[in-house]
């Protein structure tokens, strides 16, 4: 709970820092901010379910685990975007306040146990992230981003309140402990299909947010489109909330009807992995197939959640975690290769941009490297840990097939990964030797350490809720 | 729905079932409107019927339930509604800035 008040009011102190003459405060007192959150979060450890906000909202270590991840990852990407001090028509004060409103919205979606709160904390995170997608305004790409972003998230909102007010007519209520004591009942007052109904509406709104398929279609443009720093919140800060939102909806209130919505998420799981990796496969862009891929790993989750038994909490922290490290690190290295060259009038973001990175910026190209080798899921690295424990719960539980599709399409993914690591190490370019800021080196390294580190050691996080 | 005797007689002369096909109406209507049309603000116009379609039947169910928790709902989505409202407009106009156009045609900058 502390992280919201904390955030609230921190973002509005953000705000007035803006007014200030010196330029150079607003970095370090953004940072500030938000380990002062990640403290007030862990605050709360152990000291078991809390309820809060007339019981609208909770807090156990499960969200606080994800709330850490949250921050941390908020941390990094603020860490890496400098202040914005290389663009002059930038609005520092004013994205930072907007990251940490939307940082609000994200740890609702994490600990809501009321629906009202889930749609708040949706609407509060994607209405910050409509107007940072846009906030390159002179710059087409990114105002076609935003509009079609917000569009499209605009339409998933629709669908889901449609959902909840579904849900809210079959079961009488919208705390989550209420509509699983009504889903768990045999006899039911109202016809099933209005809460069928419900559900599946609600479930296409939150697959909206997350961008499974076949709702991924704006994930591309606006990933693309998005300044590089926004893509990667965009792809570890809401990717992240959104699991942990839907987790929290089918294990706490669904789990009565697992019968009925299992097979749904398991054929929309094994659909995103087919779109997501066969997609990054046609990509000459590396943001563009980072957009597939965060699609192609929004699969691997959702298998995680067609299991729901004892091991998937622990396998979706990891995941996130593991996924989060490894995107923050790989568009840490994109945001300064990119400033290099420039490719039609836009800086160069295609893999050709990494050619002969490894000549004179061999600590980049490790970066990469390892982050590209945590994504495809390859041994030694916490993304791997993070696909077998996602396979072992499903294994667990008895669904088989749906790991051994995934195994195979994860093959696939080595494809693409691996497309950029030949373009640094073995392909000939002439990139100059790109200064690193001191920060920012030290950001890029504990992401690829602790990358390492998970890698080597899963056993870290375990036992921990 | 069962009949409740703290319901007024008024709001029980109109069957519960009606809301639900007005309102289910009107959603799908918002749906059409927003996969057909080319522009942007007809597109937001007919999201923002799929919104107020939901608000009615939240009310229907409120009312019919005596259970003030739908309504309040409706309150938050009302408030919620009009800053996307504000933020979406914005990004119209930003829009129509650069490309004096607010056909969704026009957005294929970006591609593959």
């Amino acid at each position: 709970m502390y992280p919201i008040v904390l955030l609230s009011v921190l973002g509005i102190v953000t705000l007035f820092l803006g007014f200030s003459k010196s330029k150079n405060i607003l970095l370090p007192a953004v940072l500030l901010f938000l380990a002062i959150a990640l403290a007030g979060n862990f605050f709360e450890w152990n000291k078991g379910p809390l309820l809060y906000f007339y019981d609208m909202f909770r807090v156990d270590n499960l969200t606080l685990a994800f709330n850490g991840i949250i921050l941390a990852s908020a941390f990094m990407i603020v860490a890496i975007s400098g202040g914005f001090q290389d663009n002059a028509e930038a609005e520092p004060a004013e994205y930072y306040a907007l990251m940490l409103f939307s940082l609000v919205g994200a740890i609702m979606m994490v600990g809501f146990e009321h629906l009202i709160m889930l749609f708040l904390g949706v609407e509060i995170l994607s209405v910050a992230m409509y107007v940072l997608t846009g906030s390159n305004k002179r710059n087409l790409r990114s105002n076609e981003a935003a509009l079609k972003y917000f569009l499209m998230g605009a339409f998933a909102t629709g669908i889901m309140l449609f959902g909840m007010t579904l849900l809210y007519g079959a079961t009488g209520s919208f705390e989550l402990s209420e509509i699983q004591a009504y889903v768990s009942t045999t006899q039911q007052a109202v016809p099933s299909y209005i809460l069928y109904a419900g559900l599946l509406l609600l479930l296409i709104g939150m697959l909206f947010k997350v961008s499974a398929a076949p709702f991924h279609f704006w994930t591309p443009d606006v990933y693309e489109g998005a300044p590089t720093i926004f893509t990667t919140f965009m792809s570890t800060i809401v990717k992240t909330a959104g699991f942990a939102a839907l987790y929290r909806l089918l294990s706490h209130s669904f789990t009565g009807v697992y019968g009925f919505w299992w097979l749904v998420i398991a054929i929309i799981a094994i659909l995103t992995l087919l779109v997501g990796n066969i997609g990054a496969t046609t990509q000459n862009s590396f943001k563009r197939m980072m957009a597939y891929s965060g699609i192609s790993h929004a699969g691997y989750l959702l298998i995680a959640l067609t299991a729901l038994s004892k091991p998937t909490q622990n396998a979706i922290v990891f995941y996130s975690l593991a996924y989060s490290l490894s995107t923050i690190a790989a568009f840490g290295v994109l945001i300064l290769v990119s400033k290099e060259k420039t490719f039609e009038g836009q800086p160069d973001e295609r893999y050709d941009a990494f050619n002969g990175l490894a000549k004179k910026n061999p600590f980049l190209a490790f970066v990469v490297t390892v982050s590209m080798l945590s994504l495809a899921g390859i041994p030694l690295t916490a993304g791997f840990w993070g696909k077998f424990f996602v396979f072992s719960s499903a294994a667990d539980r008895g669904i088989i097939w749906v790991p051994a599709i995934a195994v195979l399409m994860s093959v696939v993914g080595i494809y693409y990964y691996f497309r950029v690591i030949i373009a640094s190490y073995l392909k000939e370019g002439d990139i100059a030797e790109i200064r690193v800021a001191p920060f920012y080196k030290v950001i890029l390294i504990l992401a690829t350490v602790l990358t390492i580190v998970f890698g080597l050691a899963p056993g870290l996080l375990e036992g921990i809720f | 729905m069962i009949p409740n005797p703290n319901i007024p007689e008024v709001i029980q002369n109109v069957p519960l079932q009606y809301y639900l096909i007005l309102s289910t109406l009107l959603f799908v209507i918002g749906i059409i409107g927003v996969l057909t049309r080319r522009n942007a603000i007809i597109i937001f116009m007919s999201v923002e019927l799929m919104l107020n379609a939901a608000n009615i039947l939240l009310i229907a169910f409120s009312s019919y339930r005596s259970d003030p928790s739908g309504q309040v709902f409706v309150f938050f989505i009302m408030a919620v509604a009009a800053a996307e409202v504000a933020v979406g407009l914005a990004i119209i106009v930003m829009i129509y800035r650069n490309t004096r156009n607010t056909d969704i045609g026009f957005l294929n900058k970006l591609k593959w």
